[in-house]
Order: structure tokens, then sequence, then C-alpha cells
């Protein structure tokens, strides 16, 4: 499977089309717990991704350039915690691929992985910490080892979904320690983090549109 | 059912908000050229003088460009309704207020805000402007009093910016604005209780959920949950509670002198903060505490969420002249 530049842009389109649909769930779960505006900014965030990417000329433009697009609008458009984390990702999976017109699995699943370990650095979370990290640090790692065992880039994004779902699940069971929710203490368990629910969105939207 | 708004359009509501606060304001603000959520002060940045920067999300008008003006910030840097601002628009305001002497960032401590502004930064370094950061922690409900770096900023903002903005004003030294940030800081205790949610302008839902009966002890400006659901009590009692776990931390001495603020979260009337004010009058005055002076109304607000804050800001011969210096914002005057 070969990724180009028209099949990114329409990546963006997908997120964004699931992040509206996802949007007051979003919001509920972060009310639960935060302060009730993550669907809001992650709608708005990938809205304006997708609108920055579409506006650009595909023939022209290399998946690096058009992947810190997508960044730079993201975080204009929202600023709050994900704008940044979300910025980050696209950033560093923009230099993950630098040089390169297309993509093959290797490389996307090479994206895919770089996306969460920006999120993580900028973050500066680790696993169990109930953030979106949860969600994002298995997916990676299951990408890659699914790569790695011979799988193709279905695969291994299916598998990446698999394991972001399992590990938004596991936030329930956890106490916050990062962002906003950590000042709940025991309050925030029994309760999904909304920023791994928003990861386990993005992740599934990424495989539909990169693999169908 | 969707919460009822005088609005226009939800995702345009800051732009809005910010087009009237120009019209009403021509005096005090501006914003900065090809950036509108850079609000700066027409009479506050000048040479050799530190630039104060502050911002922080919507929502909690007057914060935080009401406090933009001579004598206290430069400039706020405006974010959505409850997100801190990118950095972009951080980064303008640094550039319209910087003269060379520093400038200092200034901002409620929350995940969002400090990674907008820690990129803002490091943007403005490259620009041969030195940032540094004063967070406030002012909220005693949010994190033990062991882990104070880790408490969130909310009404007490407002002591701490003015303290800030006053060291500025007064041309002092880079470091000794920071310093003197830090201690008002260090001197500044809110607590919060809240009545009933607030909604966003984007989806018209309350932002949690409260029994008629009941109130939240120690909910944040955003409606993060706080410390304790209770049956709601009496004004006196309310109060009470609030002051004991502040009071608690401050230890003041018989004889010191504090400064008071009891701020709405946006739709508790003036009547009740009176009713509560009283109450901490009576209640400082038992233990010898004399009130400097008091401020009493809307300042860091929470949209319509129904409740209250309460600050007090302990004063010693140096956060006192600060508190005192002259300051004209087009949404607070004093001095």
């Amino acid at each position: 499977m070969t990724i180009d530049t028209a099949r990114l842009v329409a990546m963006f389109a997908a997120i964004a089309n699931a992040m509206s649909a996802d949007r007051d769930r979003l919001c509920a779960l972060d009310g639960v717990i935060g302060d009730a505006d993550h669907g809001i900014a992650m709608e708005l965030g990938f809205s304006a991704a997708r609108d920055a990417v579409a506006a650009l000329d595909t023939a022209a433009a290399d998946p690096t350039a058009l992947l810190n697009t997508a960044a730079k609008s993201f975080l204009n458009a929202v600023g709050a915690s994900s704008g940044p984390l979300y910025a980050t990702a696209l950033m560093r999976g923009a230099a993950a691929v630098k040089g390169k017109t297309t993509l093959d699995d290797a490389e996307t699943v090479a994206l895919f992985q770089a996306m969460a370990k920006g999120i993580q650095d900028r973050g500066k979370a680790e696993p169990g910490e109930k953030t979106m990290i949860d969600a994002w640090a298995p997916a990676a790692q299951a990408a890659g080892e699914a790569l790695a065992s011979g799988k193709g880039l279905a695969a291994s994004l299916e598998a990446a979904a698999q394991a972001a779902k399992a590990g938004a699940e596991a936030t329930k069971a956890m106490i916050a320690t990062k962002g906003r929710a950590s000042r709940l203490g025991e309050r925030s368990l029994g309760h999904m983090d909304p920023g791994a629910a928003s990861a386990v969105t993005v992740i599934e939207a990424m495989r539909v549109a990169l693999t169908s | 059912m969707q919460t009822k708004k005088i609005i226009n359009d939800g995702n345009r509501a800051v732009d809005e908000m910010l087009e009237g606060i120009l019209a009403a304001h021509p005096r005090h603000l501006k914003s900065v050229d090809g950036s509108p959520r850079s609000i700066i002060a027409r009479d506050g940045p000048r040479q050799g003088k530190v630039g104060l920067v502050i911002g922080g999300g919507s929502g909690h008008e007057p914060s935080f460009l009401g406090f933009v003006g001579k004598g206290l910030a430069d400039a706020a840097a405006i974010g959505n309704v409850f997100a801190s601002p990118p950095p972009d628009p951080i980064l303008e305001c640094a550039k319209a207020v910087s003269s060379g002497a520093g400038v200092l960032f200034m901002y409620g401590n929350y995940a969002g805000d400090v990674m907008n502004f820690d990129m803002a930064a490091e943007m403005a370094a490259m620009d041969d402007i030195e940032v540094r950061t004063v967070l406030s922690t002012d909220d005693v409900a949010s994190a033990p009093r062991d882990q104070r770096h880790k408490r969130r900023g909310v009404a007490g903002n407002f002591f701490i910016f003015k303290a800030a903005g006053a060291a500025c004003d007064r041309m002092l030294s880079f470091d000794e604005c920071e310093r003197i940030a830090g201690k008002a800081n260090d001197h500044t205790f809110t607590m919060g209780v809240a009545l009933s949610p607030c909604s966003l302008p984007q989806t018209r839902r309350p932002n949690f959920e409260i029994e008629p009966d009941e109130m939240e002890i120690g909910m944040g400006i955003h409606g993060e949950p706080g410390i304790a659901r209770e049956k709601l009590k009496t004004a006196d009692e309310i109060t009470d509670e609030m002051l004991d776990r502040i009071l608690g931390e401050m230890a003041p001495a018989r004889g010191d002198k504090v400064a008071v603020l009891v701020n709405s979260l946006g739709s508790t009337p003036l009547m009740e903060l009176y009713i509560m004010n009283r109450r901490v009058k009576q209640r400082l005055d038992e233990i010898g505490v004399s009130i400097h002076a008091s401020w009493v109304g809307n300042y860091c607000t929470s949209l319509e969420m129904a409740g209250a804050s309460i600050t007090l800001h302990r004063l010693d011969g140096e956060l006192q002249t600060m508190l005192d210096h002259p300051c004209d914002c087009a949404m607070f005057r004093a001095g």
C-alpha cells in the first residue's frame, strides 16, 4: 500500500468528520473529570487541519509539508492542551517522513510512531498517568510489533486501533496525575480519560482512511 | 435542552466579544495588527520597563484583558473559551511589549497554558526576547499544601498580577519584578464554591451536574470537580468553611494586614457576595487581622456559573506598596 499526499488530505477529512460526530461524547467525558471542552477543541483543531491541507496543491506539497501545515493550523485554531500535543505529534510525524514523496507501509508506521512519541515528549506523560498517551503509546507499540512480524499496513493499524481501545478502557482504573484531572486524585477513578477516548477516535479514523 | 445565551454563533463568540471590548475601551486597549487575539495597553509598554504579558482562556471576563492597562499588565493573549491561547498570539504580545528589559509571562497554572506559553517563550528567545514565567497557584482546594506548585491559578490572579504590574510600572529590574510576582503568589490564597454549572457557547449544555440543593466546595473556574459536595448551607457557614481552609494555610498573626477579594463566578449577585464579605470581616476581626482594602464583584468569572470565591492576599510593606500603586485598566482602576 502506498500513501500519497492526496490520501493524507483524505485522512484529515476523515479525522475531522469523526471528531464532529464524537464531539458531544468527548465533552461529556471531559465534563466528568475536566472542563468539558475537549470535544470542541478536537473538532476545531482537526477541522482547521482539514481545511488547511485541502487548500494545498497536493501535486506540489510532500507529506512533510502537508503534515507541518496541519500542525500549525491545528495549533493556532485551538491552543488548549490538545493544540500543543497534536501539533507536536504532527510535526514529529512530518520530520519522520522528510524527503519522501509517498509512504510505504514501514514509513507510514514510522509516521504513526513519531506522532505518539511527539505527544509523549510534549506532555511529559508516562503510560499509567491517565492521559491520551495511554492510548497512543500502546497503539504505536502494537503497530511496530505487527509490522516487525511481517504484517502489512492494514493489519498493523488494525493492531494499533485495538491497542488504543484497550488502553483507553484501562484509563478507567487509573488515577490521574497529569493535566486538569490530576487535581481530582481518586475521584478520577472509574472514568475514561477524554484524551485517551479521542485518541481512539483519531487512530480509528486514520486506520480507515489509510487502509480502505 | 440547550441553555439560553445572547450570542450569534458559538464559534464566533470570543472574536465578537473582543470587537465589543475594543469598541467600549478604545482609550485603554488595542489589538496587535494582524493578531486580533493579542490585546495590548495603549499606555503601558515603554522603554526600559519590564513587559508584563498575561493571558488564558476566555470566559473569565474581566480576566484577563480587563487587567491590561497602565500600572498593570501590558498585554493579554486571549484563548478560546476555557482554552489556553496558542503560542502565536502570546508571542505577538511579547514582541509588542518588549523593550529590551525582559518580558514576564504570568498566567494560571494549567497544563495547556504551560505548554502554549512555554512554546511562545521558546519562539521569543529566537527573537532575542528574554522571557521569564511566574505561574499563579492560589487555589487552595486544587492540591495538598506540600504540592503548592501543582495548584491551579484562579481569582487570586487579581492580586498577583497587580503586584507584578506595579513592580514593572515602577521600573524595577527584571529580577525584582520576577521576585515580587513570585512573592505575591506565595501570599495569595483562594477558595471557591460552586452552586450551579455554566455552559460553553459552542455546546450550550451544562458542564457538570449538581442537585438543586447541593454545592461543591473547591470547584475550579472551569467546572473542575472540587474537594467535597455538600448540601447547600448558609452564607456564614459556607464562608466559614472556605475561610477555615485559607486561614489554616495562611496562618496570619494578630496584627497582620490582608487585602480581600470576594469574587462572583458569574451569576451570583453582589447581594450574596456582600453577605459573604460581611462574614469575612467578622472572622478577620475576631483574630485581629486588619483589612487594608477589599474588592467585591466579578473579577474572575466562569461564564454564568453560580458560586463565589474568597481570596486573601497577605500584605507586608512591599506588597502593600504594590497594591496601592495606581493603575488604570479598561475594567479596573486603583490608586
